[in-house]
């Protein structure tokens, strides 16, 4: 990176420290099945009156085109923001079609589903580059030190953008968001059940702190 | 009998990736990587490197020849001089271990170690 466009680019950041917006466009990221929809989902649900973002399902790779909302307003701590919410697909470093016909999909079906996958994680990837922050969806049960994670992460400090984690599934009985919190101490993490909608209200209040 | 069969291990030093532009390092990497290479970089790849070497790893993903890459590095480590810092060079690469994702497993790995098993077959 050269000198002025590495200044421009921490240049930018102080601005945006600075001059804190109220509106945001913020990308939920994750390895596949962290439950990045089922939460995308869930705020939907509770700050709007459309309809769900996407599908969800046990076979990874269900979301593997982008999904944006915009004008979500979240109401905590006593104020609000204004959040343009992006839906990614999952982040992986490989895709193999017969993952899938193990969930019991046909091998065209396989095919195809494993294709859509490679150009939804492009597809995640260019995002990076058109958002104001980053959560970034963990399955509490699963070792957090994923190169998904490592990456996404290492991004958002090479930017200065903000970062939140949410350490999610702390519904199942062997979640271990201290694991999470030791890999990453210098992150704030919320732990949260996105399907049942535990501890939620202390996400909006973290997401209202980190990205208003 | 044992049958002994090879594992081919690239280590390329920290000197060899400074005098390489981003895509030459990423190029370097699939190439090798794709014909069955464990390559280990001494001081591993940018941020913005390894979300790339990710994008080209997508688009080179073929059915039945090359299902993708395996790749454990650490977090970033903050260093530099308060200039660097300033000027957004504080974030240094650290060690990198990179191999074809059908022969290259994790076992473990924390902020000081990466455990991995290389399957050598066929």
């Amino acid at each position: 990176m050269g000198f002025m466009s590495s200044f421009r680019e921490n240049l930018g950041g102080w601005i945006r420290k600075i001059f804190k917006k109220k509106r945001a466009r913020i990308g939920l990221y994750g390895p596949p099945n962290a439950g990045k929809t089922t939460l995308a989902n869930r705020i939907l649900k509770d700050w709007s009156t459309g309809d769900a973002i996407g599908t969800v399902s046990p076979i990874p790779h269900e979301t593997r085109r982008a999904m944006r909302r915009e004008g979500l307003v979240i109401n905590a701590n006593g104020s609000s923001i204004e959040l343009d919410i992006v839906d990614t697909p999952g982040m992986a470093t490989k895709i193999d079609f017969k993952e899938f016909m193990a969930f019991g999909l046909s091998e065209t079906e396989s095919k195809k589903r494993a294709k859509e996958a490679t150009e939804g994680v492009i597809e995640a990837i260019k995002w990076l580059d058109d958002l104001d922050g980053v959560l970034l969806v963990m399955d509490s049960t699963e070792d957090p030190y994923t190169q998904v994670n490592v990456t996404v992460i290492g991004n958002m400090e090479a930017r200065k953008l903000p970062l939140l984690i949410v350490a999610n599934k702390m519904d199942l009985p062997n979640a271990s968001p201290s694991r999470i919190s030791a890999a990453f101490p210098q992150h704030s993490i919320v732990p949260i059940s996105a399907l049942e909608g535990s501890n939620i209200d202390d996400l909006y209040q973290a997401i209202a702190t980190h990205f208003g | 009998m044992i049958l002994m069969r090879e594992v081919h291990m690239d280590l390329i030093s920290e000197e060899k990736l400074e005098n390489m532009t981003s895509m030459e390092k990423i190029r370097l990497i699939l190439d090798k990587v794709k014909t069955g290479k464990i390559v280990v970089l001494e001081s591993g790849l940018t941020p913005d490197e390894e979300v790339r070497l990710i994008e080209m790893t997508m688009t080179e993903i073929r059915v039945d020849e090359f299902s993708g890459i395996e790749i454990e590095s650490y977090p970033s480590k903050k260093g530099g001089s308060f200039l660097d810092r300033i000027f957004g060079k504080g974030l240094k690469g650290r060690m990198t271990v990179i191999g074809p994702a059908n022969q290259i497993h994790t076992i473990e790995k924390d902020e000081f170690q990466i455990r991995t098993k290389v399957s050598v077959g066929d």
